[in-house]
């Protein structure tokens, strides 16, 4: 019997090498286990997104983008559902994926605890929320497991007209009437520093990504993907003439990249451990949607039993 | 009333009916039983509000007066709406939200099939196009309502229920005054009569297997044609038109 | 914790993006039967015209070779080389061969 060292061994050459690691190949426990928290954070954060989106639906201004809206949130039940699947490969099944999200064990991206609160939070959604998490999922498409970074493949094709789609809101609404400008600006004022905050924790003080690295399920860290994502919004949002609510925000011709402020970790960690503004009303739509939809999902396996059982017999 | 102004009525009829219909049905987006399901439902309101705009973009360009898709949604008030009934309803639970578009569609396909041979050239592409996706809609909600009749007690008794409450808006599908008689006389609309039909062999077919009772015919509730709704509808178009409201005049 | 056999089983899925393609593997989800796969695969998969044809297979019947394996699967037809045509000299001034 090979012993674990040299399977671990063998399997860090794997990935040393660029080899992907595939569902039936021996992987460290901890491997295994890292992969299924990060991927079902992942797909949490998919679906509770849907809930602060699905908000405008109802009230989306024009037909074109109530339409657009409906595309966006559904694509994003779609991606949860990629990457539920890919969890499931690593033999947690969806229904212990969704309890623990429902129960409050499992984590999804705290931005979403944010409220939408008016039509140009839409926007901001889209061009900030949706432009660091590509950021994240572009890099995750080389990740080292297969099934993941195929998932991240799909999402990525998926998600790039979402940011273009926020952003093209946003900049509707910065050359509209006053009111629609204030709008614009007041969004991307409440969404900026959140949206810096999805990149995680400072690398000093990423507990998990050393080892991410590592395995190559992260392959680039915290710190460098928001500093990337910094700069290029800042310019994003001078073409359509709004301004980042940074004071300290200024070009550092030296390092060829944008200076900026400091992040409120306190607010951060005050979210993520349940304090959010919508924290609550998050897991209780989803709890909910869960438990009333027992009774149709009991329905459908009724049926197909019955149907199995008829055919059987035929 | 001229054929003009009946061609208008009828586009708008058609294009209220989906863009209510999808609104109601984006409610659940987000919410759904499950999470293959609330995609399958999105996609349901994103063919109907397609069609809802391929009918209100047609009924601007027929009205002449520089209006809109979105003027028509957004600028026009509760007794100016004229969709069906049915499609206002609450969601409900699932099973009425399923039951709502079982009964649409069971009258939205063979309505949308006729009006491929439409007399007007525009109507009948609309169809055309339409057909395609409404052909999958009554499958689905046809392969539902079997499900929910023939799967659990709990089902089957919310299936009924949905039935027994939504029947009495299925009058109103088939109302016919003179926008329809002028234009079934000019060739652009079928005669109501043999969708009727289709409509009845459909739902029997259907509840027949999923071994639902189809409802009396008692009194129905009529009247969305001429814009007299349920006071659902107020709540909807209070909450959809609001920011076209709030800010008049503006770019979105 | 054990499974709620209630729970919708999973399906694998396979789409034909093009007639004369292969049936190429893109996921997987769930569904309470065949039919309903089916159903979901296209509006889960193919909502970007990726789709032609659709299979759907309970996850459960699919047998999968083991990656560990893979040395003697698959690396005994590394030397194997005559087995490709390109392994062949031909003669200068051969056609159509």
């Amino acid at each position: 019997m090979t012993d674990v060292k040299t399977l671990e061994d063998v399997f860090q050459a794997k990935v040393d090498a660029e080899q992907k690691i595939e569902p039936k190949d021996w992987m460290p426990d901890a491997y295994r286990k890292n992969l299924v928290r990060q991927i079902s954070q992942h797909a949490h954060s998919e679906v509770v997104g849907m809930l602060p989106e699905g908000n405008w639906i109802g009230r989306a201004p024009s037909l074109r983008r109530k339409a657009i809206l409906l595309a966006k949130v559904q694509d994003e039940a779609g991606h949860g559902l990629y990457l539920y699947s890919a969890v499931e490969t690593l033999g947690t099944s969806r229904e212990k994926t969704n309890d623990d999200l429902n129960s409050g064990k499992a984590k999804y991206s705290s931005i979403f605890n944010y409220p939408t609160l008016t039509w140009a939070d839409i926007g901001a959604v889209g061009w900030l929320v949706d432009g660091a998490a590509i950021m994240n999922q572009v890099m995750l498409c080389r990740t080292s497991y297969g099934p993941y970074a195929r998932a991240m493949v799909r999402i990525c094709k998926e998600e790039s007209f979402h940011q273009r789609q926020g952003y093209e809101i946003m900049g509707v609404l910065a050359k509209g009437t006053p009111e629609q400008r204030e709008m614009a600006q007041d969004a991307l004022n409440r969404w900026w520093w959140p949206s810096l905050m999805m990149f995680g924790p400072s690398d000093a003080d990423s507990p998990h990504s050393a080892q991410s690295m590592k395995w190559k399920i992260k392959r680039q860290s915290n710190d460098e993907l928001r500093q990337i994502f910094i700069d290029r919004t800042v310019q994003q949002a001078e073409v359509i003439g709004l301004t980042i609510p940074d004071p300290e925000l200024k070009w550092n011709e030296e390092t060829k990249h944008y200076d900026w402020g400091e992040i409120d970790w306190t607010e951060f960690n005050n979210v993520i451990a349940g304090n959010g503004p919508c924290n609550r009303e998050r897991l209780a739509a989803r709890n909910k949607a869960h438990s009333e939809g027992a009774w149709v999902r009991d329905a459908a396996m009724a049926y197909a039993a019955k149907k199995a059982k008829k055919k059987q017999a035929a | 009333m001229d054929q003009h102004q009946a061609l208008l009525t009828y586009c708008l009829r058609r294009g209220d009916d989906n863009l209510i219909l999808s609104h109601r049905l984006g409610e659940w987006c987000g919410h759904g039983p499950q999470l293959e399901e609330d995609i399958a439902l999105t996609n349901r309101a994103l063919d109907l509000i397609g069609q809802a705009r391929n009918y209100l973009q047609y009924a601007a360009e027929v009205e002449g007066k520089g209006r809109t898709e979105d003027d028509l949604a957004f600028l026009r008030s509760e007794r100016q709406f004229v969709n069906t009934m049915l499609v206002e309803q609450l969601n409900g639970d699932y099973a009425h939200t399923i039951c709502r578009s079982f009964l649409y569609d069971a009258w939205h396909l063979p309505l949308q099939q006729a009006l491929t041979k439409s007399a007007d050239e525009r109507i009948a592409a609309i169809a055309g196009k339409a057909v395609k996706e409404v052909s999958y809609h009554l499958r689905t909600s046809s392969e539902w309502m079997i499900r929910f009749g023939d799967g659990t007690e709990e089902s089957h008794v919310r299936a009924q229920t949905a039935l027994d409450a939504l029947w009495t808006f299925t009058g109103d599908l088939f109302v016919q005054d003179d926008v329809d008689a002028i234009l079934v006389k000019a060739g652009v609309v079928p005669d109501m009569a043999p969708i009727r039909s289709a409509f009845d062999k459909t739902v029997e077919t259907v509840l027949a297997e999923a071994t639902l009772e189809r409802p009396v015919d008692g009194h129905m509730a009529t009247g969305g044609r001429q814009g007299k709704h349920s006071e659902h509808l107020g709540y909807l178009l209070a909450e959809m038109q609001y920011l076209q409201r709030a800010h008049p005049g503006a770019q979105w | 914790m054990s499974e709620n056999p209630n729970n919708w089983p999973l399906w694998e899925v396979f789409i034909q993006s093009k007639r004369g393609l292969d049936h190429k593997h893109v996921g997987s989800l769930h569904a309470a039967d065949a039919q309903m796969a089916i159903e979901n695969a296209r509006d889960v998969y193919t909502r970007r015209q990726e789709g032609n044809s659709i299979w759907v297979v309970p996850a459960s019947a699919i047998s999968a070779s083991n990656h560990d394996d893979g040395g003697m699967l698959f690396d005994p037809a590394d030397d194997k080389t005559y087995r490709h045509p390109t392994f062949y000299q031909m003669p200068e001034g051969a056609k159509y061969i």
